[in-house]
């Protein structure tokens, strides 16, 4: 029996455009675009200047931050210009424009072969770090700073997030069915580095395939795959730990304060990557799919890669997108250019159809009480939403425990009145942020 | 490769989520009004034409007075949405057939026009707005708002009173006598064959409608059976025949259609519960010791009044709740 979680929302699912399609290696891009903030944290500096000559897997721009990551040429080429580019998150960073040489060569050393039983825990989180690793799923917070949790937090349970709760999504499905062996040792080293015996595997039902091989390939390691029920926001950290380890992260705290680290898969086939291989996370699996797109895809794309190359490598547009979207349809982020590079965070790039995204004008709420079924938080989304519309954003935070919203988007999928709750608690965060600043 | 198509000025930018379910408030409207439709025809073929022409009246005047309100105050007209038709046809279902053409009208108006319009409009208001048109009614035209039509079938004797209005002024012997006894009585209440409101008389087509409305999803089905449970436990107590008193009145029709009016109830499951318990509560208050022979109206009323205490009360367990 697949376990559940209260609340959540069952969107279609959307997979099928690309569920049962194979990764396709991208051809070698002529040109990318690589922002020097691909993580959430400190901005990194530039260590190229325009004209420079960069192999690829170079370093080109570090910061001293500990929570920051550095980033590395995609290509091998030169340095074509550095200036302010649209950004996928960020609206518009600081980039490195690399022109490819066409030779794809590597950095010096690179590939390397090393065994990674023999490695300490601090080098393993050295190596990760210096491999410019983040959260793949899409929050892209350093890896390293998720895996060196303080003294006195004992880590007891790894869990790896295979449910891609998010509708269209399937990189995560694809890396699972055939990079299983890579996934699975990321995930041994870096239990081994969190010295933790409890693993485990959480996939939704609905990819019995990847929940199969998982099974194959995790085998003799002790580590336990768990079906989990497809619903969204299946998985949300908090909703995932609850789900598989019966724990539940206290209100305004984080994973590890019930002795948890969740990690994505392609964060894990990067881990293993740059740990046995010495290679950093310069490409990564994206779905390029939705209504307006022609071909979707699960495209292997180098970090850089314009929205607008993926798209026409995905076939082009079939009709007229009315949105485009990084990452999922529930939680990616609406684009206004398609001049946007794929970040280490981009999961998806979506092309949605004006049909798929049923908009509707937003009306008053009539108190139906959906969105407060379907809040996995257990909140009531319904006040948010109102008390962010009237700019009431202290009584939000106070009253009605605005910031334990997780932004998962279940409520505005449900809601009958077309209401923007999620824009509306946003607001009233970056207001409450703004207030507590000015004190 | 496909011709890429990207106007960049057309795309759609905001915050997620970026797709959305079929659910509207027009949807939901329309079908509660769907929902009302078995029992509505039924007044129609019990009561007769004049039932049709009420029907009529209130819609249509509860529509046009929110037409009105609408381009009086320049906002845009949501007359589509199916909610003040709803409003209308509920204060239909709430008044007996034979009241004169400019009640139901004037009903319709105030509980648009005030218990609507005057809150904000829809999502605002605080009472029911049909339920505060029928009270209005009741109060300013008493005698017609309490005068039945003569009945066609089996009970053509009961002409000016319900089963509640014989038993509040006559005893429960005097009921039974009415119906003949006591098996006919419950059959003529569940199948509708007694005098009342337009639309309150057949139980099981107002059932029948509320059991869609929670296989929809709609409506929770905790709200009618609290709410005519309570009604049902309470009048047993107190030594009343518990099976009359549930069938009886605007009991059902106000369990599972105003009762449940999502705009003035707790949001929450619990709070609704405690909603319709304290509804409940007040109908066998009003119907054992009130001055009137029923109390669903006031009840829901007056719990309309206290839900905002309700919601404070009620939150839902907030995740990751300290214990």
């Amino acid at each position: 029996m697949a376990r559940s979680f209260r609340g959540g929302v069952h969107p279609d699912d959307q997979k099928r455009f690309t569920a049962a399609k194979a990764i396709e290696a991208a051809p070698l891009p002529e040109k990318v675009v690589i922002p020097t903030r691909q993580h959430i944290g400190a901005p990194c500096t530039p260590l190229v200047k325009v004209g420079d000559l960069v192999k690829k897997g170079q370093i080109i721009a570090q910061a001293d931050a500990f929570v920051a990551s550095p980033v590395h040429a995609s290509i091998s080429g030169k340095v074509a210009a550095i200036g302010e580019y649209p950004h996928p998150v960020f609206g518009s960073c600081p980039a490195v424009v690399i022109e490819s040489d066409g030779l794809d060569e590597w950095a010096e050393g690179l590939p390397l072969n090393r065994d990674w039983n023999a490695l300490e825990s601090d080098e393993i989180k050295e190596i990760i770090r210096q491999a410019g690793i983040v959260g793949m799923g899409g929050a892209t917070f350093p890896t390293h700073v998720k895996l060196a949790p303080p003294k006195e937090k004992t880590i007891d349970v790894f869990i790896l997030n295979g449910a891609e709760c998010e509708p269209y999504l399937t990189a995560d499905h694809r890396v699972m069915l055939e990079w299983a062996d890579r996934v699975i040792k990321g995930m041994l080293i870096t239990m081994k580095l969190l010295s933790v015996k409890e693993g485990y595997i959480g996939i939704e039902e609905n990819k019995p395939d990847a929940i199969s091989v998982m099974r194959q390939a995790s085998q003799g390691t002790g580590i336990t795959v768990t079906p989990l029920q497809t619903k969204y926001p299946q998985g949300a950290e908090k909703t995932l730990i609850k789900v598989v380890a019966n724990r539940e992260v206290p209100s305004g705290g984080l994973p590890m304060d019930v002795g948890v680290v969740v990690q994505n898969v392609g964060t894990m086939v990067a881990v293993a990557d740059a740990v046995e291989k010495g290679i950093p996370l310069i490409e990564r699996v994206t779905t390029v799919t939705g209504g307006a797109v022609a071909e979707p895809k699960n495209l292997l794309l180098r970090v850089g890669t314009t929205f607008v190359k993926a798209i026409e490598l995905a076939g082009g547009f079939k009709e007229e997108p009315a949105k485009l979207i990084m990452g999922g349809p529930m939680m990616g982020m609406a684009q206004c250019s398609i001049e946007v590079p794929v970040i280490k965070g981009t999961s998806g790039i979506l092309a949605l159809s004006a049909s798929e995204i049923n908009a509707g004008e937003e009306r008053p709420c009539i108190r139906c009480g959906r969105c407060v079924e379907a809040c996995p938080m257990g909140l009531v989304p319904s006040m948010l939403s109102i008390l962010g519309e009237r700019g009431l954003f202290a009584a939000a935070k106070e009253k009605y425990d605005l910031l334990d919203c997780v932004e998962c988007g279940s409520c505005v999928y449900t809601c009958p009145a077309k209401r923007n709750i999620v824009h509306y608690v946003k607001l009233s965060k970056a207001q409450n942020a703004a207030m507590a600043a000015k004190k | 490769m496909t011709e890429a198509k990207l106007d960049l000025g057309k795309l759609s930018v905001s915050a997620s989520p970026h797709i959305r379910c079929d659910e509207s408030i027009a949807k939901i409207m329309w079908m509660v009004n769907l929902a009302l439709a078995p029992a509505a025809l039924f007044s129609i073929y019990r009561f007769g034409w004049s039932s049709l022409t009420i029907m009529v009246l209130c819609i249509v005047a509860a529509v046009v007075t929110e037409y009105a309100i609408q381009k009086w105050q320049g906002k845009p007209v949501t007359i589509n949405d199916g909610s003040a038709f709803l409003t209308g046809l509920l204060l239909a279902m709430n008044i007996p057939s034979t009241l004169p053409w400019y009640m139901p009208v004037f009903g319709s108006i105030v509980a648009i026009a005030i218990a609507k319009h005057t809150m904000g409009g829809l999502g605002f208001n605080i009472f029911n707005p049909a339920l505060v048109g029928r009270a209005v009614l009741l109060a300013s035209w008493p005698v017609a708002m309490t005068k039945w039509p003569t009945m066609t079938s089996q009970i053509d004797g009961m002409t000016s009173a319900t089963p509640l209005g014989i038993l509040k002024l006559q005893g429960y012997e005097k009921l039974v006598e009415v119906f003949g006894d006591k098996m006919t009585m419950y059959k003529s209440l569940f199948l509708g064959s007694r005098s009342g409101s337009m639309g309150e008389t057949a139980a099981i087509l107002l059932i029948l409608g509320g059991v869609f409305l929670i296989y929809r999803g709609y409506i929770k089905w905790q709200v009618p059976v609290v709410m005519i449970g309570t009604v049902g436990v309470l009048t047993a107590v107190f030594g009343q025949d518990p099976i009359m008193h549930m069938m009886s009145g605007g009991l059902i029709l106000g369990a599972f259609f105003m009762a449940t009016d999502m705009v003035t109830i707790p949001i929450t499951v619990k709070g609704q519960v405690v909603f319709a318990a304290g509804a409940g509560a007040l109908t066998v208050l009003i119907r054992l010791l009130g001055g009137y022979p029923e109390g669903v109206c006031y009840a829901i009323l007056l719990m309309n009044a206290v839900t905002p205490l309700i919601d404070l009360g009620f939150k839902p367990r907030k995740f990751g709740a300290r214990r």
